[in-house]
């Protein structure tokens, strides 16, 4: 894992003071919330429903045990005993007093940690696969790669007021675990003549306009890959719109221009941004990623699994994934339990699962953005005994990429820009398909939610989505079939008119219904309905 | 009615407009009838409260409600987690807010 150098924890202290001073002013009414709020979202502070609301940057999802417990200890000494892991792998506190935000930001500090630049108009958090490092079927580990962005977005004087907000995530696999394609700019490593370079999706996102991004250049040399962003940041921040919120995203330039213009502008500035030097001299990148040399793992723990407890065995199954060396496992911790809200974790449970990483996965934790946590190094003949202590803690759903396995936006309940609330809902549909014999029966299917147009639950992106929105002061949901988030990427299709909160779930029932009476051997909802297409499920619905 | 309400600067906490001061609870609400624009201006140069703003609510046997779901559930507080809403013990509490 990366640790802070001189300069990561003089930029960080120094933010801190400065932050400290903007509270104090605001506290002591010497600004006004108007110049105050600028100020506070840029460290992460927003002003929510009930409340101001935190959040947490976790980079590219990785943290080890110290930081985990951090979490828990700032859920429990400064919030409601909880946190909320998000769709962009970070953390968030819903229940935060303006005057305890220094405090908490010392705290986070300590641990080198932060909230800088999870709001505004920069470049987010980096996100990237969250089993990264041990994942089978991955060419290298991202994250070096995902460091280096990170640093070199953090602070950068030139993108930090962009026209709007900016997200970028790096994978490694061919498989695609981070919605690389609905971002900014995804990157994904690939191999090319025995060389590893980066292939540039730009103009990818959710929200009021899903786009895919397209392929912008299929191969850049990685000791180019900071100038080629350099370059692709660059013509958006010269020519996206200011002018108007909902068209000042990258998409909607790259779509106005066309990929191949876009294309062409990145090719003639990135021949000038070569010419500055930016990209990093190979010792500082070996320096990075010597700090993600894989941990010491036992080449030689047994391969087997004792199956004998009936329930692990059905854990195991479901939510344990095929780990690069042999002998070891990436352990999935379902943050969905029936009747649970989706992504929250109590102070008990993220100390529990920090203890669990110190004790098994050699220090490691990852927090995914369908709102789950990794344990990415485990030993197979730990696997009990972690199970064990999971069930105990109500952490062992095995649930993973099923029905249950719900992404929900915190919605209405929380959210200020909500239109309709995505917990009950989820809880609501979590419910009636509780039965885990049927989940199973349904096989893959990803369900997503959000409570308003942009998109926080990934609604476009799921197999099955759900949006909700405001009809005449009340909550409506409308139903969308067919979306992707992976490497099959897709957006999904509105079925027709929306439905109150237990309509939803009655057609969602009809849907999966439909699924199982349609779908050919082998076949995920999603393949069916790619298959046979919208109307069979339409006719469903409603009739 | 118009009802007056923002959130607590200290706290962030949603707060109503008493008609002498704030009150975290729904049921203090005052009617701000036409005087709301002047209060909210005077209550606004004092930064005790963060971007207040007039809503429309109605007057019920139980108190003043909000007339908007987004206002009744932060009048309560999250539907999902009553123990966290301002009368966690109270099983009804939240019945008229959806």
């Amino acid at each position: 894992m990366y640790k802070y150098d001189e300069y990561d924890h003089a930029m960080v202290a120094a933010r801190v003071a400065e932050f400290s001073d903007q509270v104090r002013r605001r506290l002591a009414g010497e600004i006004t919330e108007d110049q105050f709020k600028p100020l506070r979202l840029m460290n992460g502070l927003y002003l929510q429903l009930h409340a101001y609301m935190l959040r947490v940057a976790v980079p590219y999802g990785t943290l080890d045990s110290r930081q985990m417990r951090m979490l828990a200890h700032i859920a429990r000494k400064y919030d409601r005993d909880y946190g909320h892991f998000t769709t962009r792998q970070n953390i968030q506190y819903n229940w935060i007093k303006l005057e305890d935000a220094p405090a908490i930001l010392e705290d986070l500090a300590s641990v080198e940690m932060h909230a800088i630049q999870t709001s505004g108009n920069c470049i987010r958090n980096i996100s990237s696969d969250q089993w990264a490092g041990a994942a089978a079927d991955e060419i290298t580990d991202p994250r070096p790669w995902a460091e280096l962005l990170r640093q070199w977005s953090s602070f950068h004087p030139e993108f930090s007021y962009l026209p709007r907000k900016f997200k970028i995530a790096v994978i490694a696999a061919d498989e695609d675990r981070a919605a690389m394609r609905l971002h900014d700019i995804g990157i994904q490593i690939v191999e090319k003549d025995g060389q590893h370079g980066a292939a540039f999706y730009v103009g990818g996102g959710m929200g009021r306009t899903p786009m895919i991004a397209p392929l912008i250049k299929d191969f850049v040399p990685l000791e180019d890959m900071l100038s080629y962003a350099e370059a692709c940041l660059r013509v958006y921040n010269r020519y996206g719109r200011r002018d108007n919120i909902y068209k000042a995203r990258i998409k909607i330039l790259i779509h106005e221009l066309g990929a191949d213009e876009y294309r062409r502008q990145v090719e003639e500035e990135w021949a000038h941004v070569k010419s500055l030097g930016i990209d990093p001299p190979k010792a500082e990148f070996d320096r990075i990623a010597a700090q993600f040399a894989p941990p010491a793992l036992d080449a030689s723990a047994p391969d087997e699994i004792d199956r004998s407890d009936p329930d692990f065995a059905v854990w195991v199954d479901q939510n344990v994934a095929k780990h690069k060396m042999p002998g070891h496992a990436i352990v999935n911790i379902s943050l969905k339990p029936v009747g649970g809200i989706p992504g929250d974790a109590s102070s008990a449970q993220i100390d529990l699962m920090a203890d669990l990483a110190e004790k098994y996965s050699h220090d490691e934790l990852r927090v995914t953005h369908a709102q789950n946590i990794v344990l990415p190094h485990v030993r197979k003949a730990d696997l009990y005994a972690i199970w064990q202590a999971l069930d105990a803690a109500g952490l062992a759903t095995p649930n993973l990429d099923l029905i249950s396995d719900i992404i929900a936006c915190p919605g209405l309940d929380y959210c200020s820009l909500a239109n309709a609330r995505s917990i009950p809902v989820a809880q609501k549909i979590a419910a009636r398909f509780s039965d885990l014999g049927r989940q199973k029966e349904l096989g893959e299917l990803k369900l997503k939610i959000s409570g308003c147009i942009n998109a926080c639950g990934h609604h476009h992106a799921g197999h099955i989505g759900i949006l909700g929105v405001d009809r005449k002061g009340t909550e409506n949901y409308q139903l969308l079939l067919g979306g992707s988030g992976a490497e099959d990427v897709s957006l999904g299709t509105i079925t027709g008119p929306g439905f109150d909160e237990d309509g939803i779930v009655d057609a969602i029932e009809r849907v999966t219904d439909k699924y199982l009476a349609e779908r050919a051997e082998g076949e995920r909802f999603v393949d069916t309905y790619r298959r046979v297409g919208m109307a069979p499920f339409k006719e469903a619905i409603y009739g | 009615m118009k009802l007056l309400t923002g959130n607590d600067l200290k706290t962030g906490f949603v707060t109503w407009w008493t008609g002498a001061d704030w009150s975290l609870h729904i049921e203090d609400a005052a009617d701000v009838g036409e005087q709301g624009e002047a209060i909210l201006a005077a209550e606004e140069g004092a930064r005790r409260v963060n971007a207040p703003y007039i809503i429309a609510g109605e007057m019920t046997p139980d108190g003043p409600r909000p007339a908007h779901i987004k206002d009744r559930i932060r009048a309560l507080g999250p539907t999902v987690r009553p123990d966290l809403t301002l009368k966690p013990a109270d099983p009804n509490a939240g019945d008229w807010v959806i």
